[in-house]
């Protein structure tokens, strides 16, 4: 469970992201999350609750964008989104297919500051 | 006078700051000429056997040292100081993983270029390691014959982050009905291509295979 110290990080990050701005308060984090970032939704939902509390992110929503595995497909010379991350073959040739292009992402992408 | 909430593009990865120290630790480690190999496994997977295994048979020939993360314990370290090699242990507390400035105050102990490989136990734990970056340059995840095929299936981020899989406790294999042929098939599906390994660590069945393949990754590190 290391949700919560990444829970914290992206609270301290966004504290003084809206600092740096000028900002009292942040509304939200966007977050863009993929299956293999090694962080499971749930628990960081829970843990941001408890990381926010007592910064200027109390009360403040966590907006998580699931972003699905993309790879390249050899045989397709193409990328393609894989419907299960058990399964890493081309969902339209079949073929094995381990280059990951989308997918570890754990990445803030915006912030809704209050003046 | 508020306009409500305004959305601000930041676009940051919330693990830059680890990645950022693993990527001056790689540095560190090519120019040192130091081949780092961290071991990943669920708990009682058999890490430190095969660590120890490994260091007392590399010990003689390559200069070898680990860095061993675990939670509350010092017995990791004692065992493998058996095998004559530098070991350092990294007691992590309630943290689940290793991250990269652990691993960076681990190594201030040890004088990298007189090393040839480093080996980093993490702790025993399939998910939050996959998260972290620790600047090796080569991950192994460990799987025992008593975990169960589809381990690779429940535990797909690990296997994908990783670079080798070993399958350990081959000795007992037979013992729990291990279907290898299941686990491999696993495994190729959430990692295609992965490098598979078999070994004992306690027979050592396998063992010259593998470590033929790590002292490869070594000069080809090397001659880079």
């Amino acid at each position: 469970m290391h949700e919560l110290s990444i829970a914290m990080s992206m609270v301290e990050m966004a504290a003084e992201e809206a600092a740096r701005r000028g900002c009292a308060q942040v509304c939200a984090i966007h977050l863009r999350l993929g299956p293999l970032s090694g962080v499971v939704r749930e628990a960081l939902l829970f843990s941001y609750d408890v990381a926010c509390e007592g910064t200027p992110l109390e009360g403040s929503r966590l907006v998580i964008e699931d972003v699905p595995v993309v790879v390249f497909c050899p045989a397709c010379a193409a990328e393609q989104t894989l419907a299960s991350v058990q399964r890493f073959f081309c969902p339209a040739c079949g073929t094995p297919a381990p280059q990951v292009v989308r997918g570890r992402e754990l990445e803030v992408v915006a912030l809704e500051l209050e003046q | 006078m508020s306009s409500g909430p305004r959305l601000v593009e930041v676009r940051q990865n919330v693990l830059k700051q680890n990645d950022l120290l693993a990527r001056r630790l790689r540095e560190r480690f090519r120019a040192a000429g130091v081949f780092v190999v961290s071991l990943v496994s669920s708990p009682g997977a058999g890490k430190t056997a095969f660590l120890e295994s490994v260091l007392t048979r590399l010990h003689p020939v390559r200069r070898v040292a680990a860095l061993v993360g675990d939670l509350a314990t010092e017995n990791d370290a004692a065992r493998l100081a058996r095998s004559k090699a530098p070991v350092r242990q990294i007691v992590t507390g309630t943290v689940c993983h290793l991250d990269a400035s652990m691993v960076e105050r681990g190594l201030e102990e040890f004088r990298l270029e007189e090393l040839d490989m480093l080996f980093i136990e993490n702790v025993g734990n399939l998910v939050c390691p996959s998260s972290y970056d620790l600047g090796e340059s080569l991950r192994l995840v460990l799987l025992s014959v008593t975990e169960g095929e589809d381990k690779p299936l429940k535990y797909p981020t690990i296997f994908n982050t990783a670079d080798v899989a070993v399958i350990t406790k081959t000795d007992i294999a037979a013992a729990v009905e291990f279907d290898a042929a299941a686990a491999r098939a696993n495994i190729q599906s959430v990692r295609p291509g992965m490098r598979i390994f078999e070994v004992s660590s306690k027979t050592g069945e396998g063992m010259d295979g593998l470590l033929q393949f790590l002292t490869e990754g070594k000069e080809v590190m090397s001659d880079e």
